[in-house]
């Protein structure tokens, strides 16, 4: 007991400023393997710190205690602590011991789904995730452990707010890998399909020695989505994808890449057909439903073509062209479309035609130009973000000392120089 | 429309009458059964016994029993004038003693021949091989030489190509050059080796010494021949209108001057504008002598010239079977219709602002419905800019809105350089993470 209660005491004191909290850091560091040896005494400890005032402290006290595997009744105590915990603690002082803070943040969402509760972690992992950012640029573990309790929860809104920022930081690969493919299917069940698209892609093409689950996982749920969102899909993935990815996921996606070649002949009985075969196959990876959609995108999209064709044509007509089974199917499908906002069209019922009418926007509109100036800065400001990040890599001192010695061998022009200069 | 000024005054009321068939012209050459005798009097050689055997196993797909026994019976004849053992057997097979006694194997005559030939080998190998040892350059190429043609009569094509090929090595003028060359691209095209066609047509074509107009109208055939069967069309199409009237019958062993007009006009058709058209088919007088041995195909694309499709497609109706019979045409017939057909269908709608598909259907001899779709496809292909009415059975010109379609690429370029841009500013990091997480493990 003696030690602990010195512990106690010395966090008590020395929480103030940040020289203090610095030491205290250090005591903390190696009083830490003698916290873990008996976490069972620690928890009432928490009660004699304020987690806003004495942060660190109660971090590694917090830390240490938490064991796993838990009970049901266990962590039924210990989530409110946890909860209240990130909500009142310092963002500075948990700066400091970023990963205790993050396995505090896991424990918390490991008992919250066994719980089977996952809707009470969202919000404190939100705040917590938000604690620990530096910069809104940068990803934390956290976001993908975020996005996870989201999709447990179904609360694919909030998890949208965090997929705003833009992230370009990453410590971990496999921290982005997560992040986008959970975001990707917060976006999906959300219907934004560019932005999933977007989350998905980047997962599909970023740098990778080895092939792992989540990018083949996400490669699947891509292949889906841009059937969905543009109708047609490349199986060649762009230059700049690792090797890896491009000599081998397809191997492992062949059902998706049969169903994009089915796609594309336009035929939707046979599309059907299809996935009536591989039912199975689909619901094994839970893209049974982004499937149908797929299906269902087909129809939409034939309607589309018939706009670009057409400037008036009967239900009757559409209803043969597109497969449906009556006029009246056609016309819930054209009116759906058009209140969506897919198609520009009036139906005339009284002779069961449908008028498609050309786009209506002219680019004329005080918000149109807005837009446009919005999304000129924004690109400007990408620019400019290129321009140092470029500048930057050109300091970098491990670039230059590579690229300096591959330059030695392929440039004739160094020959020239006397050999002292060489870098 | 370019280069029609002198049509476009009348051109309204033509094509009102373009339907009907009350216009003094000549009756249409009807597609009567191919004229055998006349057709193969056209070719001599082995491409002859080819031909008819072609002709023979399409007739026999359709049953045409008549004209399958003709083919080969004129087949026979021809093998029996020359060597080829090899196949008399397989057209004896063919005939099946359907003909009579006068055709059936005549094991005598093939075993005669047989010998002759082993004979003949012998005593060209010995040439041969006398000639090596005293190595006289010109002796030995004419050894191989002689060899290539007593393959090549003995139906062995690929022994006979390597035979020809391995004169090369003792040419010592262009002009045995060019022998080897034009012999190898006999053989190949008899082989239906296309690639070596070409090689060896762009060989000959190099040799440093002119050559005479029989030989480069030779070798024009022979790469708009292998355009053709490569489904280069528009290549093909120009070769064989650059194929001098020299050619004459000098070249039957391989194509005659009919199948030059015919190929020649069908590709062009299919591919060429209308300029195009009009400078390099209609006006050219080298081509015209060739189009005047076939006034099926001259008429034909003068009618798709003046815009009297209906006529024009009837034309093509009509030559359709006969095209089908052609050893080298038929595969492409069906793609060369297809792509005249669309260019009729998009010249027609070309210059009107709305045109009125029961019209239209009437000038093409077909059902409203049908042009529907034929229009749909074209313009889903973006081939057609327009859209149709189909209530009122009316095609509507689309003229793109320029100020629009920028916007919207201009946006949707702005929206791809923020995404590309983010992403690889993305990858990037992850890379010089990773690159720094490794060098420190170096250290």
């Amino acid at each position: 007991m003696e030690p602990l209660q010195a512990l106690i005491t010395q966090i008590q004191g020395l929480s103030s400023s940040a020289s203090d909290i610095s030491r205290l850091h250090s005591i903390l560091k190696q009083a830490d393997s003698s916290l873990r040896s008996d976490p069972d005494r620690l928890s009432p400890l928490l009660s004699n710190l304020d987690p806003s005032l004495h942060s660190l402290g109660f971090l590694f006290i917090l830390e240490a205690s938490l064991v796993f595997p838990v009970s049901k009744q266990q962590a039924e105590i210990s989530v409110p602590i946890i909860t209240r915990f990130i909500s009142a603690c310092s963002a500075e002082q948990i700066r400091l011991a970023p990963d205790k803070f993050i396995s505090v943040c896991k424990t918390l969402k490991d008992q919250v789904t066994l719980l089977e509760a996952p809707i009470r972690g969202v919000a404190p992992m939100l705040t917590a995730l938000r604690k620990l950012q530096v910069s809104t640029e940068r990803l934390t573990p956290l976001h993908s452990e975020f996005l996870l309790l989201c999709l447990l929860a179904k609360c694919y809104k909030t998890g949208l707010s965090i997929l705003e920022d833009d992230i370009f930081e990453v410590d971990q690969p496999r921290d982005l890998f997560l992040y986008c493919y959970y975001g990707g299917m917060i976006c999906i069940g959300q219907k934004h399909f560019p932005k999933a698209l977007d989350l998905l892609h980047n997962v599909v093409t970023a740098p990778m020695s080895t092939l792992n689950a989540i990018a083949v996982e996400a490669y699947k749920k891509y292949i889906l989505v841009s059937l969905i969102r543009h109708g047609q899909f490349s199986t060649s993935l762009p230059k700049y994808s690792s090797s890896v990815a491009q000599r081998n996921l397809k191997n492992f996606c062949q059902p998706y890449i049969e169903l994009a070649n089915s796609y594309g002949t336009g035929k939707i009985a046979e599309l059907e057909e299809y996935v009536q075969a591989n039912t199975n196959k689909f619901e094994s990876d839970n893209n049974l439903g982004l499937v149908k959609q797929v299906v269902s995108s087909m129809y939409k999209r034939n309607i589309q073509r018939l706009t670009q064709t057409y400037l008036t044509l009967s239900l009757q007509d559409i209803a043969n062209t597109v497969q449906l089974n009556s006029p009246k199917g056609a016309e819930m499908h054209v009116l759906q479309m058009i209140q969506d906002g897919e198609i520009y069209a009036t139906i005339n019922q009284k002779d069961g035609m449908v008028r498609f009418l050309e786009d209506p926007e002219q680019y004329k509109t005080c918000e149109m130009i807005e837009h446009i100036d919005s999304s000129i800065q924004r690109v400007m400001a990408l620019s400019r973000k290129l321009a140092t990040m470029d500048e930057q890599i050109s300091c970098d001192h491990l670039y230059l000392s590579k690229a300096g010695r591959e330059r030695q061998r392929y440039d004739f022009d160094d020959f020239d120089v006397p050999t002292r200069f060489n870098i | 429309m370019e280069g029609d000024d002198e049509t476009s005054g009348p051109m309204i009321d033509e094509i009102y009458a373009n339907g009907d068939d009350n216009r003094p012209r000549k009756p249409i050459y009807s597609g009567d059964q191919l004229d055998i005798e006349v057709y193969a009097s056209l070719y001599t050689g082995r491409t002859k016994i080819m031909r008819l055997l072609f002709v023979a196993d399409r007739c026999g797909e359709k049953n045409n029993t008549a004209m399958q026994l003709e083919a080969l019976r004129m087949a026979f004849d021809e093998i029996k004038k020359g060597e080829n053992t090899q196949l008399f057997r397989e057209v004896v097979q063919k005939i099946d003693g359907r003909l009579g006694s006068g055709y059936d194997l005549d094991v005598a005559w093939a075993e005669n021949v047989d010998r002759r030939a082993e004979a003949k080998k012998e005593k060209l190998e010995n040439e041969l091989n006398a000639y090596r040892t005293n190595l006289i350059k010109e002796s030995i190429r004419m050894g191989y030489n002689d060899f290539g043609d007593f393959y090549y009569a003995h139906g062995q094509l690929g022994d006979a190509f390597k035979s020809y090929v391995r004169t090369r090595d003792y040419c010592t003028t262009s002009k045995h050059i060019i022998h080897m060359c034009m012999s190898a691209i006999l053989v190949s095209i008899e082989m239906g080796q296309f690639t070596h066609v070409t090689s060896y047509v762009s060989k000959a074509e190099q040799a440093p010494e002119s050559l005479d107009t029989i030989t480069v109208a030779k070798l024009r055939c022979a790469a708009g021949l292998a355009n053709l069967e490569a489904k280069k069309y528009k290549l093909a199409a120009r070769k064989f209108l650059e194929t001098g009237p020299e050619l004459g019958s000098h070249y039957n062993e391989v194509i005659a001057p009919q199948d030059v007009a015919t190929y020649g006009g069908l590709c062009a058709l299919a591919t060429f504008d209308r300029t195009e058209l009009k400078n390099k088919v209609i006006d050219n007088l080298n081509f015209r002598n060739f189009l005047e041995l076939v006034p099926e195909v001259r008429e034909l694309i003068n009618d798709f010239y003046s815009s009297h499709y209906a006529s024009c497609l009837e034309y093509l109706g009509n030559l359709k079977a006969n095209l089908l019979l052609d050893i080298h045409l038929h595969d492409h017939v069906m793609t060369l219709y297809d792509q005249i057909r669309h260019k009729a269908l998009i010249q027609y709608t070309h210059p009107f602002v709305s045109v009125d598909l029961n019209m239209m259907a009437n000038a093409f001899k077909t059902t409203v419905a049908g042009l529907e779709k034929e229009l749909e496809a074209l313009i889903t292909d973006n081939q057609i800019q327009a859209r149709i009415d189909s209530h009122n059975k009316i095609l509507y010109a689309r003229h793109a809105d320029q100020r629009n379609a920028t916007f919207q690429r201009v946006l949707e370029t702005g929206r791809e350089f923020d995404r590309d841009v983010r992403s690889m500013l993305l990858r990037s990091n992850i890379l010089k993470h990773e690159y720094n997480v490794r060098a420190s493990r170096k250290l």
